[in-house]
């Protein structure tokens, strides 16, 4: 039988998430012999090359890119899973949802008391780059997703059991430890 | 006809930085720009929240060493609430605040070396993009990859035994600490099981300095001569020039050795340092306030601080500092790769400073927070694993943040970044007439040698993929690659 796919990305988080995965330490090489990597961070597939059973999304969407990302891993994963706060509910990030773009832009590139010679008064804004949302978005206001895993970042332990379950099929534990969160 | 190359190492996908190559009719390189792509708006959002969350909120900034922005803004804190500016604070205090750093500087390192560097080092530039990551160092040198891993793993475990947890920690509080070190804790990290214990990092963090010596003598013109290009460094040294990653004063020399900062209170770092925007990337280009944006620009990391400091304050890395320094006789060294040799000879002093720290009884201590009068501004500011790191508060007198200013390490090594980018374009693509797997790869190993946290984890983890676009003069699409 083949091994699951999973594949992973990170959208407006600060790779934490990704760092707690690493968390699992020596059950590194345990996963790699559990799983086939897909699309992710970890490997050098940046496009999916086929459909994958289980999709890890990390942080919420806060431009244009993330959202062309999400839909693509919505389209590519059978199970999909926000992982951590930004993913769930935008986290930290979202404080800025109560304040227009204009002011933080305004504040980093104009205000500072390190731009002082911003003679020009320039604001990045460039082809190149991504538009802004108006908002931070929780990635289910996007697309539909499976499964949640809470935390700021998830506990290590709780991302290993999650996918543990998730790829045997057994009933996930859920012990006191791995469910409190912050 | 000209083209535009678009690599994007992470962006698209990942989004974090991207690549523009703009050549002309001959092939010839005109124009490279590194995009920083992400706009958080930290500095604004922060505003009206009350200062003593300023340790937890902004560290979420970057989950890979959220120590160093945990404790740069504790350390600007501690001003605010009156204990000092770095030697204000109680010695349980300022030391369980080192040893938090000192592991995070020991899990970082590694984690860049073993999952990021290594598979470039021992695939190759131009090997096969499916074995250059983790999982093939993991399948054909397991020995160094659970090395890799339990080095990471030593360090997490000092972060959340010092910070509570090992990611977004809380332990550094305004004025100093809200734990300190048990016995049992300490026994632990001395004398653990093989391999989690102390003399073992030393052990396998002097086999990686080793090992990286060797491979330089193997391949010396490509270590050396890789996107080498001379420029200015900036740390913080100790006061008296020792090498010290928590604390000091604020040190620049010019490519050639002479003092361009001379050991500055980074309470006034505005006065010295300021920052050029440009329309194109979100990312600010900080530079030397007195030379100018041309002149003024300066690297940040391992190899600045290596740079600056006049000596290493304990004896392994001492050893190899010397070494080091005597490799360009004394001079800056301005080879982009040497970052790596710098970056492991920072990992021997964490893990000897980290076994300093444990057998200090001052970690025992129950003297943890330093009170004095209130001040209404602050700067904190640290060597990350990346390099200097500057936070800036101002609070009104309902205790509300009023004005946050964040310059971050990778930030500093925007310009620098670029020249990297440009000078592996120039050497690898002028003239060519097909871009290859291998030339793309070869830009991003300029980026990742720098270590930069704007896609840290995408660095950190494996290889960033990568997208070229080639466009005509009249940007329309005539060839597309992936890796």
């Amino acid at each position: 039988m083949s091994k699951p796919i999973v594949a992973t990305t990170s959208l407006a988080g600060c790779f934490g998430c990704h760092m707690s995965l690493l968390d699992i330490d020596e059950r590194i090489l345990d996963l790699i012999e559990l799983v086939e990597f897909n699309k992710s961070p970890i490997d050098d597939i940046k496009t999916f090359t086929k459909q994958c059973d289980i999709g890890l999304i990390e942080g919420g969407c806060c431009n244009s890119e993330n959202i062309h990302v999400l839909k693509d891993f919505r389209k590519h994963c059978k199970i999909l899973v926000s992982l951590g706060e930004c993913a769930i509910m935008g986290g930290l990030p979202a404080l800025r949802n109560g304040i227009a773009i204009k002011e933080c832009l305004d504040e980093a590139y104009l205000n500072g008391p390190t731009v002082r010679d911003n003679d020009k008064q320039i604001v990045p804004n460039d082809d190149e780059l991504p538009m802004l949302l108006d908002k931070v978005y929780p990635c289910h206001e996007i697309v539909k997703i499976d499964y949640y895993l809470p935390g700021c970042p998830p506990r290590a332990d709780l991302i290993w059991n999650a996918l543990v379950a998730l790829v045997t099929g057994d009933e996930m534990k859920l012990p006191y430890e791995v469910i409190k969160f912050d | 006809m000209g083209k535009k190359i678009t690599i994007e190492p992470v962006t698209r996908v990942e989004g974090h930085g991207k690549v523009t190559i703009h050549l002309d009719n001959q092939g010839n390189v005109t124009r490279t720009r590194l995009h920083i792509v992400e706009f958080r708006g930290f500095e604004r959002f922060v505003q009206g929240r009350p200062y003593w969350e300023a340790p937890v909120l902004v560290q979420r900034l970057c989950g890979i060493c959220p120590v160093s922005h945990h404790l740069a803004a504790a350390k600007a804190l501690d001003v605010i609430v009156g204990a000092g500016t770095g030697d204000g604070l109680t010695p349980t205090g300022e030391k369980m605040r080192r040893l938090m750093h000192y592991g995070q500087m020991f899990q970082s390192h590694a984690l860049h070396f073993f999952h990021l560097a290594s598979p470039d080092l021992l695939f190759g530039i131009d090997s096969d993009p499916l074995m250059r990551n983790i999982i093939g160092v993991a399948l054909k040198h397991k020995d160094l990859a659970v090395q890799g891993v339990m080095m990471r793993k030593y360090g997490q475990e000092i972060i959340k035994a010092t910070a509570g947890k090992k990611i977004h920690g809380t332990g550094a509080i305004p004025g100093g600490i809200n734990k300190n070190l048990t016995i049992e804790e300490r026994d632990a990290f001395l004398h653990g099981a093989d391999p989690l214990n102390i003399d073992k990092m030393i052990e396998w963090s002097q086999a990686a300095v080793d090992f990286f010596k060797d491979y330089h003598q193997q391949n010396q013109s490509m270590i050396d001569n890789f996107a080498a290009f001379p420029s200015s460094h900036l740390s913080l040294v100790r006061k008296d020039g020792a090498l010290d990653l928590y604390h000091g004063v604020l040190r620049a020399v010019d490519a050639e050795g002479k003092k361009i900062l001379d050991d500055v209170d980074y309470q006034e770092y505005t006065k010295y340092i300021n920052e050029e925007v440009r329309s194109w990337s979100y990312m600010k280009f900080p530079y030397l306030y007195h030379l100018g944006k041309e002149n003024g620009w300066y690297r940040v990391g391992p190899l600045a601080r290596l740079n600056t400091a006049d000596f290493i304050p304990t004896p392994l890395a001492q050893r190899e500092f010397e070494l080091f320094k005597a490799y360009t006789n004394g001079k800056p060294n301005n080879m982009s790769m040497h970052m790596h040799w710098a970056r492991l000879i920072e990992i021997l002093h964490a893990a000897e400073m980290m076994k300093e720290l444990l057998n200090d009884p001052d970690l025992q201590g129950d003297d943890l927070v330093t009170k004095g009068t209130k001040q209404n501004e602050g700067v904190g500011v640290i060597e990350a694993p990346r390099g200097t790191l500057f936070h800036h508060y101002r609070i009104n007198d309902k205790d509300q943040i009023e004005m946050a200013n964040l310059i971050v390490s990778t930030t500093n090594n925007n310009e620098p970044m670029n020249r990297a980018v440009n000078k592996v374009a120039v050497d690898y693509m002028t003239g060519q007439k097909e871009i290859t797997e291998g030339m793309m790869n070869a830009v991003e190993v300029a980026i990742r040698a720098y270590d930069p946290c704007l896609s840290c984890a995408t660095h950190a983890l494996g290889q960033m993929p990568l997208e070229i676009t080639l466009y005509d003069a009249n940007n329309n699409l005539i060839d597309r690659k992936r890796t």
